[in-house]
């Protein structure tokens, strides 16, 4: 295997490959991570969890579970119809709706918030005397941040749905169709058991991405303490004045989430490859 | 009557799928249908299984109009093409799927199924996946699921079209033996006319969206009404309906093209006044038989086929003289193309 042994370096050139790949990592992925943890757990247990349980920590994690309360069901089912409608209908602009889909990926965060603002603010909104008229406070409240936690992860049910869907094709919908089982005994018996995973696989990024989102919350929440902070606003709140510790250990909080997601990510693509196999 | 198809017509875009059909399918009948790919023949069987909706005509199953039947309540078993098998599922839970759907109580569904796996023998394999399973036995459990609710009408869409010869030509006569057992009215589509002679008792030949012929095999095969049936089913050649060849026997027609099957070409080695001089291109040992490629003193090609005793006999070597004469020829008015 002369070729192989030419087209990649062995000895020390390997060794040196290997050391810097595994340098950059440790310093720019590794370092930081674990660094959040020795924040946190710096002055012991104790102060951890004070730092989480303070009244304004407690609002903020309440909140942030509120909205990716809301958030996740609502785009999973929306996202699941359609997925299903752009898989089996032969849609013209097909390839424009698509796009609209991907748009909340490609917009900045801070964008989306004033988007928001700018139609529901009860003061400089498209829709302010609508707004006002029903009584409604949708900007710097809980609504508003709803809203745009609900636009930013509207993509990812659908991306992750639709190219297996498409795949899968109908015969097995038809199958079951002529086998006599109606609409929803359809849905949940053959087309949700074929999507399942990355039904799942869009569930944990719209959870984790509708966890995460600071921008565009910053924008349409106010900062109203205990009231409007998500978890995300609160560590940033604490942190610059300077509890240190308290906002590693929200900051620790939200890691641990999105390291749980990525493992979940890893499990989900194996359990998928060992079912194609 | 099992099934009846009346002015039954259906487009896609631009494209006549089915056109003006009409169709009658007694009852415990085996029929196929037969056509060359784009001919419309699955499209009919998805209007028939209420997969597609007609856009204009009718559909009556055992008797009742069935045009604007959900495919729920039809009553149909359909076989699609590449299965369709339920892939998380495992070949009982396939099989058990349109009873539980019809809440069946768990015991019965449980011995209907055992039924079933001892009917398309795959008694020992319920537990599996069907990823899991070859290709006939996909195509097995596909049936078991479909006769599993008891359909009036029995659907199967090109069944045996993903499988490799060995293995269709033993599902063909399971098939058949299977349908002489169940006795339910069955409608097959597949474009092998071997496949629609060995198994059906009526072929249904479509081209362009129409019904070109309906006949038992033997009926289609030596009565071809159309030259599209004569062409479609066997070999057949096509020859000017004033050739020389044909003439010399009195079988030529003035306006029209002539059909012949290649074994209606009679071959000598001794030149005879009724018979034309040819000779030999090509010969292809098919087994039983031998296809012989002439050639006329005129020009023309034809194909003939000899059965091996009659080419020990003659004792045929290719680029040898012979003499060829036509036993039936066939022909049709000008007005009909191919």
């Amino acid at each position: 295997m002369a070729v192989t042994r030419l087209a990649v370096p062995q000895g020390w050139v390997a060794w040196l490959l290997i050391g810097v790949g595994a340098m950059y990592l440790l310093l720019m992925v590794a370092l930081p991570l674990g660094n959040v943890f020795y924040q946190a757990f710096r002055s012991g247990w104790g102060a951890y969890v004070e730092g989480l349980t303070t009244p304004e920590a407690r609002h903020a994690i309440g909140l942030t579970l509120l909205v990716v309360g809301v958030a996740v069901p609502v785009n999973t089912a929306l996202g699941l119809v359609t997925a299903w409608v752009l898989a089996r209908y032969p849609l013209p602009g097909k390839g424009l709706i698509l796009a609209l889909i991907d748009a909340p990926l490609a917009i900045s965060p801070v964008i989306v918030g004033l988007m928001f603002i700018l139609l529901y603010s009860t003061t400089v909104g498209m829709f302010r005397e609508w707004v006002t008229w029903l009584g409604l406070k949708i900007i710097f409240a809980p609504p508003g941040i709803i809203l745009t936690t609900l636009f930013i992860t509207l993509p990812f049910v659908v991306r992750e749905v639709l190219p297996v869907l498409a795949s899968t094709g109908r015969e097995e919908e038809e199958a079951a169709c002529t086998l006599g089982a109606q609409g929803w005994q359809i849905f949940w018996r053959v087309t949700l058991p074929q999507i399942r995973w990355a039904l799942l696989y869009g569930v944990i990024l719209t959870t984790a991405r509708g966890l995460g989102e600071f921008g565009a919350v910053a924008v349409v929440s106010g900062k109203v303490i205990g009231q409007t902070n998500t978890l995300t606003l609160h560590i940033e709140r604490v942190y610059m004045e300077y509890q240190t510790v308290a906002a590693f250990a929200g900051a620790s909080l939200l890691t641990l989430i999105a390291l749980g997601t990525v493992a979940g990510q890893a499990l989900l693509g194996q359990s998928e490859q060992g079912q194609k196999g | 009557m099992g099934i009846v198809v009346e002015r039954v017509s259906k487009r896609f875009g631009n494209f006549q799928a089915v056109d003006d059909v009409s169709l009658e399918i007694a009852s415990g009948s085996l029929v196929a249908l037969l056509g060359p790919s784009g001919s419309g023949k699955s499209t009919l069987l998805r209007l028939i299984a209420g997969l597609e909706t007609p856009d204009t005509g009718k559909i009556w199953l055992t008797g009742e109009d069935a045009t604007h039947r959900q495919v729920q309540e039809r009553n149909i078993g359909f076989v699609f093409q590449h299965y369709a098998l339920f892939k998380h599922m495992t070949v009982r839970q396939n099989v058990a799927f349109g009873l539980e759907v019809r809440k069946v109580p768990r015991q019965k569904i449980q011995q209907r199924v055992d039924t079933l796996l001892e009917l398309v023998q795959l008694q020992g394999l319920g537990n599996r996946y069907p990823a899991q399973l070859s290709g006939g036995q996909r195509q097995r459990v596909a049936l078991a699921r479909a006769l599993a609710v008891e359909p009036q009408v029995l659907l199967l869409d090109e069944p045996f079209g993903a499988l490799d010869a060995r293995v269709r030509q033993e599902l063909r006569s399971w098939l058949r033996r299977l349908h002489d057992e169940v006795h339910v009215t069955t409608v097959f589509v597949t474009h092998d006319q071997e496949e629609a002679m060995e198994l059906s008792d009526q072929i249904v030949v479509i081209h362009k969206g129409r019904v070109e012929q309906v006949g038992t095999p033997a009926e289609i095969y030596d009565h071809p009404a159309t030259p599209f049936v004569m062409s479609f089913v066997g070999l057949v050649n096509v020859l000017p309906g004033d050739a020389g060849f044909l003439q010399r026997q009195g079988m030529g027609v003035l306006n029209g093209q002539a059909f012949l099957r290649p074994h209606d070409i009679l071959i000598r080695t001794e030149p005879h006044e009724t018979y034309t001089p040819a000779r030999i291109q090509r010969m292809l040992h098919l087994g039983r038989e031998i296809r012989v490629e002439l050639i006329l003193d005129d020009g023309q090609s034809l194909t003939a086929q000899v059965d091996r005793e009659r080419f020990l006999q003659l004792e045929l070597q290719p680029h040898q003289r012979v003499y060829v004469r036509p036993r039936e020829a066939r022909s049709f008015p000008l007005n009909y193309s191919i």
